[in-house]
């Protein structure tokens, strides 16, 4: 597909002036693969009318690594490392995600401090996360880099605890079926509580410089609306779906891992629009600091890792399980077929960011070029786990 | 491998005169201030974005303009898994750049495949189509690798010469500086390979 | 949520003719599904998403696998007359199952905040006949996860808005998930290889360069 310049014959129409509606021929535009947007290689082939979106049609696959067929190929373990690099940006929520999928599959029980452990982490990586994507999205609107700088100053902070406990800042591999790899000392887990002691504060800064900012209400407000029916249509999960309004946590309605312990609140937008999606990640990172807050003086010693699991020849019964987790992008989760043998049959991976995408076309028209990017970025997609 | 001599430049600078060559002046000033292609594929970009952030600062180095059009950077960062798919759009961009350029393969996907190699859609390393000056092995590599890969280019660049028998590739008249961009195939990219380009050593085994 | 077999009657009920089957999972998980003919499929899945009761109206995922042609023995403890004696034994039969593409789909409810049920569309078999009803007028997240379906399988959703391609480009022809594709070779430079690599590698091994002829003695020497 290339993009095809029409060519209008000024002669024949009158002349442009403010206000009149004149039907122009269509300017087919391809953006991407490569584009400032640091979304990653995601192509979006544009219809426009000077300046007004009439149709978009997304094209995937530039970055689709086979990532299923590897699996079918690879035994259940040696899958774990292949899951980090899904959503790169969160490699421990992709792990807990695979390894609960397994553990549902062949009944295997979790230890109190790595069931702990496990939320600590996929909070500070939801944490990371949203920063992250606040700073992308205010760089995309023009920014140049100065918010990103900022969110990345903190995300500096949670990988280095990362590093110290799984050896990689971001490709951690570090959940095992029935546990974690490595236990956490105490002294990790007082650097942990003081980073996310000084969150909120970064928080305060980070709201009044940005989200206060006019250009930024000016440019994310009624940009992108999505309804509630829609969204609950199309498969929407995550932030997208509650700032529409929908109540729908994977956390709060599955109640997997010890999430049923942690007081938290899920919030909820009022209007579906882009600056609701900005908000709601904001508010969420609060009420992770709330759940992380709980969860450092709950944490007691003990194993981290059931004892019981056959680490080589780990073979599951016939069958299968889908499990599922609310990762930072929305809802991950892992079906596994398995007959018995020690690859499994089948390995599919449900991606939240492809499926948010379905919406695109739907928020896009009507808008201009400029809220094209700001709609993109607010449905914080990752190309790793669209293409797979 | 300086054109002066070395004991007559110092001489000369405890006079207060300053004796330099065109070609180191040349080298200094593009090395100094090679303006990268912003252009992340995988997991490999969020590295290089690190590396741009403040606390592993590129813009020490000089790098810290990153360009979003081809026509206007000089270094390609391929940083991340090249796929199929993609490779025809990366050869494009390659060939839009503007000589001297330079190509850095980031991480073990760019290298040859990396974690990913067994597969219908990933191209096993992008010198298959494209010359490469530096690899960078690690999945993902740290941010001070990228620096020191950077650092290594632009010790490559200081070396290069713009004269004699010897003098850098973008000189040559004769040497291309586009390749001709693979098309889709039904099965695979077709051709398969740029043999110009592509030239790995011939192993020998026992068996 | 009410039991497989509620639902599978109530679904008969509403809809006139519709054969559903319940499949058992074998696993703790205790994920069965329902296994739904594919011409009543979408006012099947019409009937669970507008139902009262079940509102499943978040269709979670949808995933293809592909079943090649199995032979699998059943094992059954036959009471047998054996010279004038009834006797226990233990009689194998091996059944030839032959092979199909799958469309599973996980089901939710956002309102009633319930899940997951399990539906499966099969197809006749992997060649010409391998279309499927598409479940997208429905549900509509089942529109890019179809056409991954198509792409990478081969199987031909009817009443699907727009079914291309979506993972691979638009000239390639195989369906790569697949269990019988066979991938591209392009395995000329590996400097470490083993197990199946190493079998890929060893066909493009230079031949060793003829010296003197050496090579073509075959008789060995006789000291």
């Amino acid at each position: 597909m290339s993009a095809a310049i029409e060519t209008i014959e000024v002669m024949e129409r009158p002349p442009l002036s403010m206000g009149s509606r004149l039907e122009g021929e269509l300017l087919e535009v391809s953006m991407g693969p490569q584009h400032p947007s640091t979304h990653g290689v995601f192509r979006m082939n544009v219809a426009l009318d000077g300046e007004v979106v009439r149709k978009l049609k997304p094209v995937f696959g530039y970055l689709h690594r086979n990532h299923e067929k590897i699996g079918e190929n690879t035994s259940y373990l040696g899958s774990m490392p292949y899951t980090d690099r899904l959503d790169y940006f969160c490699s421990m929520t992709n792990n807990w995600a695979y390894a609960l999928s397994v553990e549902k599959l062949a009944g295997i029980e979790v230890p109190e401090r790595a069931e702990y452990l496990r939320v600590i982490l996929a909070e500070l990586t939801r944490l990371q996360n949203h920063a992250s994507l606040l700073g992308f999205l205010l760089s995309d609107m023009g920014a140049w880099g100065t918010p990103l700088m900022y969110a990345f100053r903190e995300r500096e902070k949670i990988l280095d605890l990362f590093e110290s406990l799984a050896g990689s800042r971001m490709m951690c591999d570090y959940m095992r079926f029935g546990g974690c790899r490595v236990d956490a000392s105490d002294e990790w887990l007082a650097r942990a509580k003081q980073i996310v002691d000084r969150f909120p504060k970064f928080l305060d800064e980070f709201e009044e410089l940005i989200l206060g900012n006019e250009i930024v209400i000016g440019r994310t407000q009624n940009v992108g609306k999505l309804s509630a029916e829609l969204a609950i249509n199309a498969g929407i999960t995550g932030p997208m779906l509650r700032a529409c309004g929908v109540n729908y946590d994977v956390r709060k309605v599955d109640g997997y891992g010890f999430y049923p312990r942690f007081k938290f609140r899920v919030p909820l937008g009022d209007h579906g629009d882009t600056y609701d999606r900005l908000m709601l990640r904001a508010l969420e990172m609060r009420e992770s600091v709330k759940i992380l807050k709980q969860a450092f003086p709950q944490i007691a010693p003990g194993p981290v890792v059931n004892p019981k699991i056959k680490v080589r020849g780990f073979r599951p019964p016939v069958g299968e399980a889908y499990g599922r987790i609310e990762g930072p992008k929305g809802e991950l989760g892992f079906y596994l077929i398995s007959d018995g043998s020690s690859n499994p049959y089948r390995y599919r991976v449900r991606p939240p960011s492809f499926i948010n995408l379905t919406v695109l076309e739907d928020l896009c028209l009507g808008h201009t070029v400029a809220d094209v990017m700001v709609i993109l970025g607010s449905i914080d997609i990752v190309m790793g786990e669209v293409d797979r | 491998m300086s054109q002066i001599d070395e004991q007559l430049r110092t001489e000369l600078q405890r006079q207060g005169v300053w004796v330099t060559s065109m070609q180191e002046l040349y080298n200094w000033g593009r090395k100094n201030s090679i303006w990268p292609l912003q252009f992340g594929l995988a997991c490999c970009a969020i590295e290089m974005i690190a590396t741009a952030a403040s606390r592993y600062d590129i813009a020490r180095f000089g790098g810290e303009v990153f360009r979003p059009s081809p026509r206007q950077a000089d270094l390609m960062i391929v940083a991340g898994t090249v796929t199929k798919k993609m490779a025809p759009q990366i050869v494009r961009l390659y060939n839009q750049m503007a000589d001297p350029k330079y190509v850095i393969a980031m991480g073990a996907c760019a290298i040859s495949g990396g974690p990913f190699k067994q597969g219908y859609n990933v191209l096993k390393g992008i010198d298959r189509y494209v010359p490469v000056d530096v690899y960078i092995p690690g999945c993902p590599p740290r941010p001070e690798a990228l620096l020191h890969a950077f650092m290594e280019l632009q010790r490559k660049i200081k070396d290069q010469k713009l004269t004699g028998a010897n003098k850098a590739e973008f000189l040559k008249a004769e040497q291309p500086s586009e390749f001709p961009v693979p098309a889709f195939g039904s099965h695979d990219l077709e051709p398969r390979a740029n043999r110009d380009v592509f030239q790995p050593p011939v192993i020998e085994r026992q068996s | 949520m009410e039991s497989l077999d509620e639902t599978k009657s109530r679904i008969e009920a509403a809809v006139p003719g519709a054969k559903i089957e319940i499949l058992q999972n074998g696993t703790p998980a205790q994920q069965h599904s329902l296994l739904i003919d594919r011409e009543h499929a979408v006012a099947t899945a019409r009937f669970l998403r507008v139902d009262p009761a079940l509102r499943l109206d978040f269709c979670s995922n949808v995933t293809g696998v592909d079943w090649l042609d199995r032979v699998v023995k059943k094992t059954t403890k036959i009471k047998k007359l054996v010279e004038g004696q009834e006797k226990e034994i233990v009689e194998t039969t091996e059944e030839k199952i032959p092979g199909y593409l799958e469309a599973v789909y996980h089901l939710y409810s956002m309102t009633h905040k319930h899940g997951p049920l399990i539906i499966r569309l099969r197809t006749t078999d992997r060649a010409e006949g391998s279309r499927l009803p598409s479940l997208t007028p429905i549900w509509r997240s089942a529109e890019f996860q179809e056409r991954e379906i198509f792409d990478l399988y081969g199987v031909h959703f009817e009443g699907h808005p727009d079914l291309r391609r979506i993972m691979m480009w638009d000239e390639f022809e195989d369906h790569p998930m697949r269990k019988d594709y066979r991938e591209p070779d392009d395995y000329e430079w590996e400097p470490t290889p083993h197990d199946e690599v190493l079998e890929k590698a060893k066909a493009h091994y230079p031949s060793r360069p003829r010296l003197d002829g050496a090579e073509d003695i075959v008789e060995p020497l006789k000291h």
